[in-house]
């Protein structure tokens, strides 16, 4: 499917301030101003704008620990998320939840999770709650997506979500993201189905796709196809994409585990944005300059989150004890 | 004595006891590090660093790197326990036995009472816990109280080195299901270690750290440190105090607890954990019950308040209990008659 020169712009927009967005945090988190466990998203941004471009605030997505990418894609917004990894009170989540649980409910954002495997079965919830709302004036059905990393295939919350998404005819969707690595360990070690997490879903009775994640419009396309699917009430699927992560597990991680050249190699190879701009402007659908004028506006917008974060209000003490219950 | 971080007493014991004895046994998440990788196994080892060297000296049959399964890792151990086998299992940060609380609660920590005293279950459950770390809700946790109100469990809380290797030791040798909680961020503090291969520490004795007559601190883990920290600062104004560190929640030392209060007559209790049904309500009970005729005044609770953990510095910072909150309860304590 051909997207619209406008749908390219704001597809390589919205991948661009994932990018930078984490490229500055990787900076920040260096000098240590940012506190806590942070895992960024750089490489895998295909993904989570692929998927998310077919979402409207009425979608549900269930995100991750590494959820900066699903954020931004889902819409969160970026001066509010800046804020919150910096633990300000005009943070997203008031600074009460830090990078590893930014959410945005109205925005069909149910939140990072800092427990692998957890966000599955939230998923499952939202979906069952789409298809009892039933479908809107075009037939369709709301749908919510469960983003979940080769590591958290392995949990048992994932495999009990699943079997229960496909009893309950629910319009889940979970999306695996391969980058190969939970932590220190490779999938291949820890994924017992040989080197597969799809056949997984497949197993639970569920329809599967397959797609190289560093290739938007592969993402972008399949998405179309298990969405139709999904929304014209045929129940749950699921998509394994592979990707890379091109930081560390979390900041600070040696990354020894990794072969001699394999972060220059995917990096030269595997990046998404590099390919989406080969690819577009090979393709004469968009002109190299159009890029870089995005590239420079992305630049000054989160250089300005930062600067906006980094002087934005810090909560005191009193509010520790705030939003535990609603007051009435 | 050698001087030691806390972290490598944890691991020289294990390390130490599994060359001693070929049933004790490892697993968990990253454990080896590395599993499946160019890298290769031990490439980066865990992320507390308390595993390096196992799977070189002992292999992948007795140091077994685990996918993110956090209730089969505890559930194994509970099936490797029932069958002669002494394992380690490590959940990578505490807050992980919601993933795992079946296991530990229904499982292992009854098995022995409901087959009627014919089995034991050798498992210790290593968790890794405590804030500190502004690792927000899901990542800074000390669940230690809904632990210890499990019958059947034991709960280990060491506040430096030496007490880690004494009570892994014994947490090792003992036939029972041991919940040994780390805190993490005492990791990088140092302290002698006896080099005695044999030295344990029995549960159930608690460690006087301070010694003084006016009142009585009672204190785990990190907050040990903190109780201490109050103490000395409370010793220039000439108010002596009894620092106590449990050690271990269950079993626990009552008589050490009793001993103390009746001299003194005012308790404070400092807890790392919210302040509903915890630790400091249960040690609180004891006293008023065990030692109401001792106590001159109400007894001081400093815990974290009736809050998840937040993220911000400021505010975990807020959350957690201090020095200089221990030396105000204390002085509440003092000026009461
Ligand atoms: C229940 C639980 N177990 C373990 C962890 C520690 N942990 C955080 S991320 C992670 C690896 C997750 O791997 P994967 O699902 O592939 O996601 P990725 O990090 O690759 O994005 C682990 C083990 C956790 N946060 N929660
Ligand atoms: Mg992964």
């Amino acid at each position: 499917m051909q997207l619209s020169r406008e749908d390219l712009l704001e597809a390589y927009r919205r991948m661009k301030i994932i990018r930078d967005f984490e490229d500055f945090l990787h900076e920040e988190i260096a000098k240590g101003e940012i506190a806590g466990f942070t895992h960024l998203y750089a490489g895998q941004e295909a993904v989570a704008v692929g998927v998310c471009e077919h979402l409207t605030d009425n979608d549900k997505i269930v995100s991750t620990h590494r959820g900066h990418g699903h954020c931004l894609a889902k819409g969160c917004d970026v001066e509010a998320m800046m804020k919150e990894i910096w633990g300000s009170r005009e943070g997203l989540c008031k600074g009460k939840g830090g990078s590893m649980h930014i959410a945005d409910v109205d925005k069909g954002m149910l939140g990072a999770n800092g427990i692998v495997g957890a966000g599955a079965p939230i998923a499952v919830g939202a979906a069952i709650a789409a298809k009892i709302d039933g479908k809107d004036e075009n037939g369709k059905l709301r749908v919510a997506i469960a983003f979940s990393g080769d590591g958290a295939c392995n949990q048992g919350t994932t495999f009990e979500a699943m079997n229960m998404a496909v009893v309950t005819h629910a319009p889940a969707i979970f999306v695996f993201e391969n980058n190969h690595y939970s932590e220190h360990t490779g999938f291949e070690y820890a994924v017992g189905t040989d080197k597969d997490i799809a056949s997984r879903a497949e197993a639970f009775g569920m329809k599967v796709w397959r797609a190289d994640g560093t290739d938007f419009s592969a993402v972008h396309d399949t998405m179309s196809e298990v969405l139709e699917y999904v929304r014209a009430g045929n129940g749950p699927a699921a998509v394994e994409f592979d990707t890379e992560r091109f930081y560390g597990h979390f900041e600070g991680d040696p990354q020894r585990y990794r072969a001699k050249g394999e972060l220059d190699r995917i990096r030269a190879e595997r990046d998404c944005i590099k390919k989406f701009r080969e690819t577009v402007t090979e393709a004469k659908l968009l002109e190299g300059e159009e890029l870089d004028k995005i590239d420079a506006e992305v630049a000054t917008r989160i250089e300005k989150a930062v600067e906006a974060a980094r002087k934005a209000e810090r909560p005191t003490a009193e509010d520790v004890l705030v939003d535990v219950y609603i007051d009435y | 004595m050698a001087i030691k971080m806390y972290r490598d007493a944890v691991r020289d014991t294990i390390f130490e006891e599994m060359k001693r004895d070929s049933d004790v046994v490892v697993l968990g998440e990253d454990v080896v590090g590395g599993m499946g990788t160019a890298g290769g196994p031990e490439a980066i080892g865990g992320i507390w660093s308390t595993s390096g060297g196992f799977y070189e000296a002992f292999g992948p049959d007795r140091v077994i790197d685990t996918p993110i399964s956090e209730s089969a890792i505890v559930g194994a151990a509970g099936g490797l326990a029932l069958s002669g086998k002494r394992p380690i299992a490590e959940l990578m940060f505490a807050d992980f036995i919601g993933v795992s609380l079946d296991q530990i609660w229904n499982q292992i920590a009854k098995f022995r009472y409901m087959f009627g005293g014919k089995t034991k279950c050798p498992a210790i459950i290593r968790c890794i816990y405590g804030a500190g770390y502004n690792a927000a809700a899901q990542h800074s946790q000390s669940p230690h109280a809904i632990l210890t109100g499990m019958p059947g469990l034991k709960v280990v809380m060491p506040s430096t080195p030496a007490d880690v290797a004494g009570l892994m030791r014994q947490a090792i040798r003992d036939d029972d299901p041991v919940i040994f909680m780390e805190h993490k961020a005492l990791y990088g503090i140092k302290g002698e270690v006896p080099d005695d291969l044999d030295y344990t520490i029995p549960f159930g004795h608690a460690r006087l750290t301070r010694a003084g007559q006016d009142v009585t601190i009672l204190a785990t883990g990190m907050m040990v440190g903190m109780a201490e920290r109050a103490a000395d600062k409370l010793a220039e104004d000439g108010i002596g105090a009894d620092v106590i560190d449990l050690r271990t929640t269950s079993p626990l030392d009552e008589e050490a607890i009793l001993d103390s209060v009746e001299v003194t007559g005012r308790l404070v209790i400092v807890d790392e954990a919210p302040p509903r049904c915890s630790l400091a309500t249960d040690l609180a009970a004891i006293v008023a019950n065990k030692a109401f005729a001792s106590l001159k005044a109400p007894i001081e609770m400093v815990t974290a308040p009736h809050t998840p953990i937040p993220f911000a510095r400021e505010l975990e910072s807020a959350y957690l209990p201090n020095p200089d909150k221990i030396e105000a309860a204390v002085r509440k304590a003092l000026a009461y008659n």
